[in-house]
């Protein structure tokens, strides 16, 4: 069973067609890499993925469910986090993370899946602090504990580490790695082409709403006599 | 271009947009629609009362009563035998009238004895708004220069009477029909005062749960939307509706927290202009316990029905400052009412007007506890049916909202997607 398995997927915005007949499959427990420039429909494919956007037409299965026909037991197995995502300021980062884990668990289990999310963000004391006290680092990290905290079978994060300094970025790689170690599949967009190529097992090429080239990285290094997943993408969108 | 001429193009850019000149258009309107009815009611107090007299005295005084009527009055009912009383009512109620006036058959010799002469004065109420009582003013008037007519005679005669009585030789005995009620001691101007007194508080309490509820709820969807934590919310499993009933009753709490907080000070505010408890229960002009709760399920299902509104509007708003310019159009949606409630009587209303009152939702808890005074539950429970209606739609069409992109991109898909996720909700299965 293929964790995700997206068909001939399209998607318009009135008279834009943001996602253009694009169709992947994401295997269980691998990180699977959408990668393109800004614009090219890697975040409408991920919020597809995620059920809060309707799609033109085309099929999506998650976990072996349609997307349209099962969307409440999707979101029962599957965590997004968006790119620039915040959290409700006026909340404790502790109390946020009780917040989400409520939606999953009761009693003593909402406590157990809170304390792994603490574990995840290692905000330390700060994790007592209001929310809008937190620098972005901090803040991204309070979001990749609540996005892995319930052990989702398939985790979307949309940018992971987008804007946060290199120390930061590299804490989030680390949990995402770490993730796939329990069974939790990572569908991920970027447009770090390093941060690819260090994290992902296999990568789609998307640009202008296509899926311009499928692989592994090094696959497709080789494929394009490139040194680097910048230097494919290059060659493939010429 | 000049640095300033060039900031002063760009904040004319930011500025001039439909967002800032709408609500100063609707407040230009709703003030020139006012001043319009005002003009009109103004112009009704100045044209002659429509009355009736009977006279039954037929001496010198009681001919200056009759004088000063016929003169300023345009009298529809004329007789001199108070047996007439129920007929000249009738007569009078037909010809739109406001009162009949009866001198008693010892108005004169009254007077001539040091006694005051009694005017008998039945009143036909049309509405119990501030302003309705506008209509009974043309008639205390010329009971005013009838006193100074009958002075100047009694002062010219070189009477020996006691001055108190040459300075005001009249009073009035007043019995007010309104609703199928008789008010016997009591002039429209009292009833109006009472009633106010009355059903002052709940369309006070109602504009400011709407008001400070509603804009909870509008500020609550745009910090989802600003905060970027509406998305994450969309992707728990959480049923669309629990959200939207979530946000609403959560919303309702808070308003009411803050008007009961406000309405403190403002019930001591209002207990210096009351009328004393005594009289208003001898009159009946009270709601009962079973009035009581009417009431408030009015106040309920109208408040559930504004928080859905205001949810509606909140999945427009964008951000906390587009939060604030949609807050506006609720804010006038309560206060419409509120002025309507306070000023003038729904059954005086044009035919326009009460079906624009009635389409607001928020003036039917205003408007109930007077109905419900005089036993009109029909337009009670029939304004409660409405909102509850209005407030089921509502919700649908915002939990549909929350089903399709609107929510985050700010445009519906295609029709045919549209109709299907109404469907869903129907089916109870969720998306």
């Amino acid at each position: 069973m293929a964790a995700i398995e997206v068909k001939n997927l399209v998607k318009k915005y009135g008279t834009i067609d943001a996602v253009k007949d694009v169709s992947f499959t994401v295997n269980n427990g691998e990180i699977f890499g959408l990668i393109g420039p800004n614009g090219a429909g890697k975040t409408t494919v991920l919020r597809i993925i995620s059920t809060i956007l309707r799609i033109t037409s085309g099929s999506v299965k998650v976990l072996d469910y349609d997307l349209y026909k099962n969307a409440g037991e999707i979101r029962k197995m599957i965590s997004y986090l968006p790119e620039d995502a915040g959290a409700y300021k006026n909340l404790k980062g502790r109390e946020y993370l009780e917040f989400i884990a409520r939606f999953f668990n009761n009693g003593k289990k909402t406590q157990e899946m809170v304390e792994k999310g603490v574990l995840i963000a290692n905000l330390g004391d700060r994790i007592n602090d209001r929310v809008d006290t937190y620098s972005k680092g901090m803040m991204r990290r309070l979001l990749v504990g609540r996005a892995l905290m319930i052990e989702p079978k398939l985790a979307i994060l949309d940018e992971p580490t987008s804007g946060l300094d290199v120390i930061n970025a590299q804490e989030i790689r680390k949990i995402i790695k770490n993730t796939t170690e329990a069974g939790t599949t990572i569908l991920l967009s970027s447009h770090n082409m390093l941060e690819v190529e260090l994290l992902c097992d296999r990568i789609a090429l998307i640009a202008e709403g296509k899926i311009v080239e499928t692989g592994r990285p090094k696959d497709l290094m080789g494929k394009y006599n490139a040194r680097n997943i910048e230097e494919v993408f290059t060659r493939v969108v010429k | 271009m000049s640095a300033v001429g060039n900031i002063i193009k760009k904040e004319l850019k930011e500025l001039l947009t439909p967002a800032t000149f709408i609500p100063i258009i609707i407040i230009a309107a709703i003030y020139g629609s006012m001043g319009g009815s005002i003009q009109e009611i103004q112009k009704e107090a100045a044209e002659p009362p429509i009355i009736g007299v009977i006279n039954e005295d037929n001496s010198s005084l009681s001919n200056v009563v009759n004088n000063v009527l016929m003169t300023n009055a345009e009298v529809v009912f004329n007789s001199t035998s108070s047996n007439d009383i129920e007929f000249g009512l009738k007569t009078i109620n037909e010809q739109q009238g406001v009162a009949l006036i009866v001198i008693d058959k010892n108005f004169t010799s009254r007077i001539t004895n040091e006694e005051y002469g009694n005017i008998e004065i039945y009143w036909i109420m049309k509405g119990a708004g501030i302003l309705d009582s506008i209509s009974s003013s043309g008639v205390e008037y010329l009971l005013r220069v009838i006193n100074t007519n009958i002075s100047e005679q009694l002062i010219k005669s070189n009477t020996s009477i006691n001055a108190s009585v040459i300075l005001t030789p009249t009073q009035k005995v007043e019995t007010t029909y309104f609703k199928g009620k008789e008010f016997k001691g009591l002039s429209p101007n009292s009833i109006v005062n009472m009633l106010s007194s009355q059903s002052i508080l709940i369309p006070i309490i109602m504009m400011m749960i709407i008001i400070m509820a509603g804009g909870i709820v509008i500020t609550s969807m745009a910090l989802e939307k600003e905060n970027k934590t509406l998305e994450t919310l969309l992707t728990l499993p959480v049923k669309r509706t629990s959200i939207v009933s979530g946000k609403i009753i959560a919303s309702a709490i808070i308003g009411f927290l803050l008007a009961l907080i406000y309405m403190v000070g403002m019930s001591y505010y209002l207990q210096g202009f009351s009328q004393g408890g005594s009289i208003i229960a001898k009159y009946n002009l009270v709601l009962n316990t079973q009035g009581f709760i009417i009431v408030g399920i009015s106040l309920f299902v109208t408040l559930i029905a504004a928080l859905a509104l205001c949810m509606l509007l909140g999945t427009f708003a964008k951000n906390y400052k587009s939060a604030q310019t949609l807050t506006f159009p609720v804010t006038m949606l309560a206060l419409i009412p509120m002025f309507i409630s306070l000023f003038m009587d729904f059954d005086t209303l044009p035919l326009a007007g009460k079906v624009f009152v009635f389409a607001i939702p928020f003036s039917h808890p205003m408007m109930a506890p007077r109905a419900l005074i005089f036993g009109d539950y029909t337009f009670v429970f029939s304004g409660i049916a409405y909102s509850a209606i209005f407030a089921i739609v509502t919700i649908i069409v915002v939990v549909w909202i929350f089903n399709t992109d609107r929510i985050l991109t700010g445009s519906t898909k295609r029709k045919r997607e549209g109709r299907r996720s109404i469907i869903n909700i129907f089916r109870g299965r969720r998306f």
